[in-house]
């Protein structure tokens, strides 16, 4: 881990997604290549919808429901930014430490990761809910719970979206550290450089960026 | 924990962690599944110095860096109104990139260290000091504005003496949220070599959670540390707001 490393050009990456290859560590033992590429590109995929499945479960009907009732205001604040300090590496190395490796253990904590935007944008595309469409709503006699999945959530829609993104975003990008408690993921490229190379490194990271950025719509 | 690659990864890191931890008499070593070791915490709360002084050098350098982009480019976007939608939409693309990915791409360019640590943390504040700014520069009232202009102010004393204070808790709240997410992603950097507490978690191997939750606690304390007295700063730059009751 010298500053003098040489490091991958940009063509050794992308052929190393494709071809095994041999890197300058490995001492002739092949790495890479497409199959090991997608093997680890469907573990983070799997952790990825795993966790965001489970943050969107706890997250979304809890923002929905404090904002529909307008309170926790100050709740849905502190979560919100409370989130933001929270250091993914800490979370990753906690799990580890004193709950459990593997996807079990993982998934769960890189949901708490995405909870906190997708709760507080919930709870924020609600409360932006126009009172008089509720009401409107509330005088055709609809219930409290119709009120809330075919009027507040269709409007603040953009809004929870906005949310699920910034989740994913987070939850991708964490994913990657994941091999660190034992879910192997895109990350494994990046972590185990005396394993895979410089190569190794930075396709996983392209690959990695990729995922981040263009997931989600 | 019997990944070998993992191990030596580690070890690149914190390879005297493991040693200064088996050496010594104390006596949870045995059982290392002990929540919290006091004792190793006692002899060992020495090692966060410098780390620690990392961490806080890294955040004070990028929030400063970003503090002074993201506001120019909030003055030149307040006066040229055409430039708001396309600088707000570049600090989001540069907010949307993972920030470990982020670490890493830039490494071919810039290298290990702490120059791109500190590229990397400071473009993740532009966009929440950025959209903060211009938030605050939106909420003062067009009639305060007004009776501005017609005591005879030019702009540039319409916004020094008028805007700007006005805008300060909005640019204050900006600095708050950028702060405590910076200290956060900061442990991240031991992964390019930066320092940071990151490296008392990384090099701990995961299976010491005392060395973890010791650097935890200081995160946490950093961050409430920079909040009260960013708010403190506010209560200093904005003494009429304290007449108003919250």
């Amino acid at each position: 881990m010298s500053a003098s490393l040489v490091l991958a050009s940009f063509s050794g990456a992308v052929e190393f997604i494709f071809a095994p290859q041999e890197s300058n560590v490995t001492g002739g033992k092949e790495v890479g290549g497409f199959d090991k590429t997608m093997e680890l590109l469907i573990g983070h995929i799997e952790v990825t919808v795993l966790a965001l499945a489970i943050a969107l479960l706890i997250g979304l009907p809890l923002g929905l429901y404090l904002g529909h009732k307008g309170r926790g205001e100050l709740l849905a604040v502190g979560i919100g930014n409370a989130g933001r300090a929270v250091p993914e590496l800490a979370v990753i190395a906690l799990v580890a430490t004193l709950i459990g490796i593997g996807m079990r253990n993982v998934a769960p904590a890189l949901a708490l990761l995405g909870i906190a935007p997708i709760l507080v944008n919930a709870y924020v595309g609600v409360r932006q809910v126009d009172p008089a469409a509720v009401d409107a709503a509330r005088g055709m006699g609809m219930s409290e719970l119709g009120i809330i999945s075919r009027v507040e959530l269709p409007l603040a829609i953009p809004t929870v979206m906005g949310g699920i993104r910034g989740a994913a975003i987070v939850i991708v990008a964490t994913a990657t550290i994941a091999p660190l408690a034992g879910v192997e993921t895109l990350g494994d490229f990046i972590l185990n450089r005396n394993v895979y190379g410089e190569n190794g490194l930075l396709a996983g990271d392209y690959e990695g960026t990729y995922l981040g950025s263009d997931g989600l719509p | 924990m019997a990944n070998p690659a993992l191990l030596a990864a580690a070890g690149e890191v914190g390879g005297d962690f493991f040693k200064e931890r088996s050496s010594g008499t104390l006596p949870c070593q045995a059982n290392e599944t002990h929540l919290f070791c006091f004792d190793w915490a006692k002899e060992n709360i020495d090692r966060y110095g410098t780390p620690t002084m990392q961490h806080l050098e890294l955040v004070l350098f990028s929030v400063a860096i970003g503090f002074v982009i993201a506001f120019a480019l909030a003055l030149i976007a307040h006066r040229t109104r055409w430039l708001q939608p396309p600088l707000l939409a570049a600090t989001g693309i540069l907010y949307t990139i993972p920030s470990i990915a982020f670490f890493f791409l830039l490494l071919p360019v810039t290298g290990f260290g702490r120059d791109t640590a500190i590229i990397v943390l400071s473009a993740y504040t532009l966009q929440i000091i950025y959209r903060n700014t211009m938030l605050g520069f939106d909420n003062v009232p067009d009639s305060v504005k007004d009776a501005a202009r017609g005591m005879g102010l030019t702009n540039r004393q319409i916004l020094w003496k008028v805007e700007l204070p006005l805008a300060t808790p909005e640019i204050i709240a900006g600095l708050r949220v950028a702060t405590a997410s910076t200290i956060a992603i900061t442990t991240l950097v031991v992964l390019i070599s930066a320092g940071g507490l990151g490296t008392e978690m990384y090099g701990s191997n995961f299976n010491f959670p005392t060395a973890i939750l010791i650097a935890v606690a200081i995160i946490a304390l950093m961050v409430l540390a920079f909040d009260l007295l960013l708010l403190g700063t506010q209560r200093l730059l904005t003494p009429w707001r304290k007449a108003r009751p919250r």
